[in-house]
This record gives structure tokens, C-alpha cells and sequence, in this order.
């Protein structure tokens, strides 16, 4: 068995090298100028057929190979089938003349690298090279390769926190989504007729699909406000509580931002949904202990309430007392930190209030932070 | 007679001080070292003590897992530090622009 590990070194430090596969000889002299002009500045070869291709990934090695999917004799996919076994190593890209989810998904699952739909106009041509170039660089930096299967807030996540600018296309059936990442922060996203914030809890609530990541589109603008932790913390929230209500009602849907909520009438879903306290960067929980006990505690974030809502009870008690032995006065509020949340507890209007916040936060943070969850959460 | 019980008549007792200072705890609650004037109890410092350490202790219980508490009283703050299931406790009079 070949295997691209055996690669001559003038590949590795030398230029790149990249292989065109198209039955049309037209095709290929468009993307071979195009690709000559790639700021990485490969060596960019040509083959009509899948043999011959075969042929050349025999003879040398290559960083990329671009393949036609519908061709004679031997297709597209027989050949990515015998390239993944023989030089696994190699980045690999299928263009389709059809939109096909089908054999976008046989494609992915061979372990390709990107799959697109054979570009149409001087626009799309112009972000296959982009892709291809992307590809050599990401090839130039070394780094892991292989095929998992991984949540798509998993994936968010990981883009965001490397820092890496990127646009998400993410398919679930006949949907289709984008997500845009710039340095690390959400700035947009699409599906269908909806966009920014919306459109972002729409893709996040598909339960299963395909994604591609390709590269940054320069200059688009931010429509998206909210860091990628609130955001990712409310819609799975949202999601949670649609789940446990059996409401079908999805998340985007009448989601815009409520200063003060009457928390009289509404459950606890529809509540925080409109509070949206997910918005409020570094909140990891909030609880209300009603003054009166017959009130159900309401919480967010928080599985199991009642275990913090007795330490808060029984410590303020205690305090309380003390206050009063010692001359101290009543007691105010309190503060809690440890090595990962910041704890803090106030009392307004007979309630009391437990909010906890990333460790990490500072003590102008967490004043700041805690009078939002406040203002928002009407006593 | 009447005005030397009126020249040795004590004077008026206003509140007392509130105390200033630190004191550390082991995890038995037995005060180690103390700053604290001696004009507040110690007895007043073992129930300090006593309900911080149970705090921290509960706090684990509850999963929380804290390491600092801060508690505001009208008249004082309160902060105190975990050490290796002991405490270092602080204890800072405020005055009306802290509060």
C-alpha cells in the first residue's frame, strides 16, 4: 500500500503540489490558470480520467487532489474510494454538477474534505480557489485529521475558543444553514428567511447534518451581538424547556429581549426565555427564593435547586443571628468564591437572589453582571 | 458630699467599639493567631468562627465549593479565607460611605 507518509521532501518544504481531475479539458485549463495564481503558489497537474489519475498519485505525491464527481468509467467517488485507502494523507475536494445530499453525505462519510457544487460564476470560482488555498495553507501547518462525529455546539465552540475565523455551512436535509465566525466571535448566521440571532437558534436546534467549514468571507458584516457563551447557553436552555413543555415552538421564534418580565403569569420557561439572562456574558446560574415559602423557588441554570437554595437559607440564618448577638446589623448580602464560580447573594424586596458567575470575573464583573440579572428579574 | 458623687460619677457608656482585625482558626474552630482587640469576646470569636467554618463545610456538601466568603452587615464586613479546612477571618467595620 502507498501512503503519502512516504513523501519526497521537496514536497514538504518545496512547493505544493495540487491534482485537477475533470473529464473536461476546458474545466481543467480554467482551474489550472486560476490555481497558478494562489498566493501559496502550487504545482498544479492535470488528468482526464480516474486512471490516469491513479496513475499520477502513484508516480508522485500531492497535497490536494480536485475531483470531478460525475465522470466515464471510473467516477468521482471510486476514486476518492481507492485514494482514502492508498494516500490518506491527502486533502482531497469533490465538485457535483447536482445538488445531491445524498452522495454529499457517501462523499463525507469516505473522509473528503469538502464537497461543493462546481462553481457557477466568477464569484463561486473565486471561493473554490479560496478553499483550495485553505486547504494547502491548513497542509503547510500540519496539525490532525480524521472523521468525527461531534455536536454542532461542540463545533461552534471549538472554532470560537482557537480563535479562528471560518463560515460554517451546516445541511440538514433540505435546510441549509451558515454560521460566521471571525476571530473567534459569532458575528452572523442564515437559514432560510431568518438571520443573525434567529437564524443561529434555528441551526442549533436541527438535531443532525453535515457541516463544511470554509474560509472567512471578508468584509461581512456583524450581525450578531451577544457572545457565542450566551448564546449557546440560552438556546440550549430554550431548548430544554421547549423539550420538557412539549411546546414545538422553536427557539427564534418572538425571542426578542424583554427589559422586565411579569414573572407572575408565565412559567419559568417562557420567563427566562424573555428575561434572557443567557445574553448576560458570565452568568452560569440564578435562583429566586421567594419570601413566602409556598412559592416555588424559580431558577435558571441550575438542575437541582435545592441543595444551594438551603446553603443560602441556612447560612444567611446563621449570619443573621450573629448580626444581631454581635451588633454587627442585619446582613446585607454575601459573596461567595471558589476556584470556578463567583456566588452571589442579595435580598430585594423580601426575596433573595443567588447568582452565580465564572470564577474568572472580577468584582466590578460580577456588581455589573448581578444588577442586570436584577433589573431584568422583577421582584 | 453631693459634688463628689457628681465629680466621680462614670461617665456615660456609649456603644461598643466594633472589633477590627484578623484571626485564624484551625479546622476545630480553636482560635491560632488573633489581632483582634480584646475588648471584644472571645466567645463573640468562636461563633464567628464556628458558623464560617460551617458554611464552608455546608457549601461543600452543596457542591459549591468555596474557598472565600464575604458577608456585609449593616456595620461590618466580614471576609474569611478557607485554609486547609480552617479559616483566616477579617473583620472590617463599615462606615456609612462603605455601605
Amino acid at each position: 500500500m502507498t501512503d503519502s507518509t512516504n513523501q519526497s521532501p521537496d514536497l514538504l518544504q518545496g512547493k505544493p503540489k495540487v491534482l485537477l481531475l475533470d473529464d473536461d479539458p476546458d474545466v481543467l485549463e480554467l482551474y489550472q490558470q486560476m490555481m497558478l495564481q494562489l498566493p501559496s503558489e502550487p504545482e498544479v497537474h492535470i488528468a482526464t480520467s480516474g486512471p490516469s489519475a491513479m496513475a499520477m498519485l502513484e508516480a508522485e505525491s500531492f497535497n490536494v487532489l480536485v475531483s470531478d464527481l460525475q465522470m466515464p468509467k471510473m467516477d468521482g467517488l471510486q476514486v476518492i474510494t481507492i485514494v482514502r485507502r492508498k494516500h490518506p494523507r491527502l486533502r482531497t475536494v469533490v465538485l457535483s454538477g447536482v445538488t445531491d445530499e445524498q452522495m454529499r453525505a457517501r462523499a463525507y462519510s469516505m473522509g473528503i474534505d469538502l464537497y461543493m457544487e462546481k462553481p457557477g460564476n466568477s464569484k463561486e470560482l473565486n471561493f473554490l480557489m479560496d478553499c483550495v488555498e485553505s486547504l494547502l495553507d491548513s497542509e503547510k501547518r500540519g496539525g490532525f485529521r480524521g472523521i468525527q462525529s461531534k455536536s454542532l455546539v461542540d463545533l461552534i465552540q471549538l472554532e470560537c475558543l482557537s480563535g479562528t475565523s471560518a463560515l460554517l455551512k451546516i445541511t440538514n436535509g433540505k435546510f441549509e444553514g451558515k454560521i460566521w465566525i471571525q476571530n473567534g466571535e459569532l458575528i452572523d448566521a442564515a437559514a432560510d428567511e431568518a438571520e443573525g440571532e434567529e437564524a443561529f437558534k434555528r441551526i442549533l436546534a436541527w438535531k443532525a447534518g453535515w457541516f463544511e467549514t470554509f474560509p472567512m468571507e471578508s468584509g461581512h458584516p456583524r450581525k450578531i451581538m451577544t457572545s457565542y457563551q450566551g448564546l449557546l447557553l440560552d438556546s440550549a436552555q430554550t431548548m430544554d424547556e421547549a423539550r420538557a413543555d412539549g411546546s414545538l415552538d422553536l427557539p427564534g421564534a418572538g425571542s426578542e429581549e424583554s427589559d422586565v418580565v411579569n414573572n407572575t403569569t408565565v412559567s419559568d420557561t417562557q420567563f427566562f426565555r424573555k428575561a434572557g439572562l443567557g445574553r448576560i456574558q458570565g452568568i452560569e446560574f440564578a435562583l429566586k427564593i421567594p419570601a413566602e415559602r409556598s412559592i416555588p423557588l424559580q431558577k435558571w441554570g441550575l438542575e437541582n435547586a435545592d441543595p444551594l437554595a438551603n446553603w443560602v437559607q441556612n447560612t444567611l440564618n446563621h449570619f443573621e443571628s450573629l448580626g444581631d448577638k454581635c451588633e454587627f446589623g442585619s446582613v446585607q448580602g454575601l459573596e461567595g468564591r471558589g476556584l470556578q464560580r463567583v456566588l452571589h447573594v442579595s435580598m430585594e424586596g423580601g426575596n433573595t437572589f443567588a447568582v452565580g458567575l465564572l470564577g474568572s470575573a472580577s468584582r466590578e464583573q460580577v456588581e455589573q453582571n448581578v444588577k442586570k440579572v436584577l433589573e431584568r428579574w422583577a421582584c | 458630699m453631693g459634688l463628689l458623687k457628681r465629680l466621680l460619677k462614670p461617665a456615660a457608656r456609649g456603644p461598643a467599639p466594633l472589633p477590627s482585625g484578623s484571626f485564624t482558626v484551625d479546622p476545630n474552630g480553636e482560635i491560632i493567631t488573633c489581632t483582634i482587640p480584646t475588648s471584644f469576646s472571645r466567645d463573640g470569636l468562636k461563633d464567628i468562627s464556628k458558623l464560617v467554618l460551617r458554611a464552608f463545610k455546608e457549601a461543600k456538601e452543596a457542591e459549591l465549593a468555596l474557598t472565600e466568603l464575604a458577608v456585609n452587615f449593616g456595620a461590618m464586613k466580614l471576609k474569611a479565607r478557607e485554609m486547609r479546612g480552617g479559616a483566616m477571618i477579617f473583620l472590617a467595620p463599615r462606615g456609612p460611605a462603605q455601605k
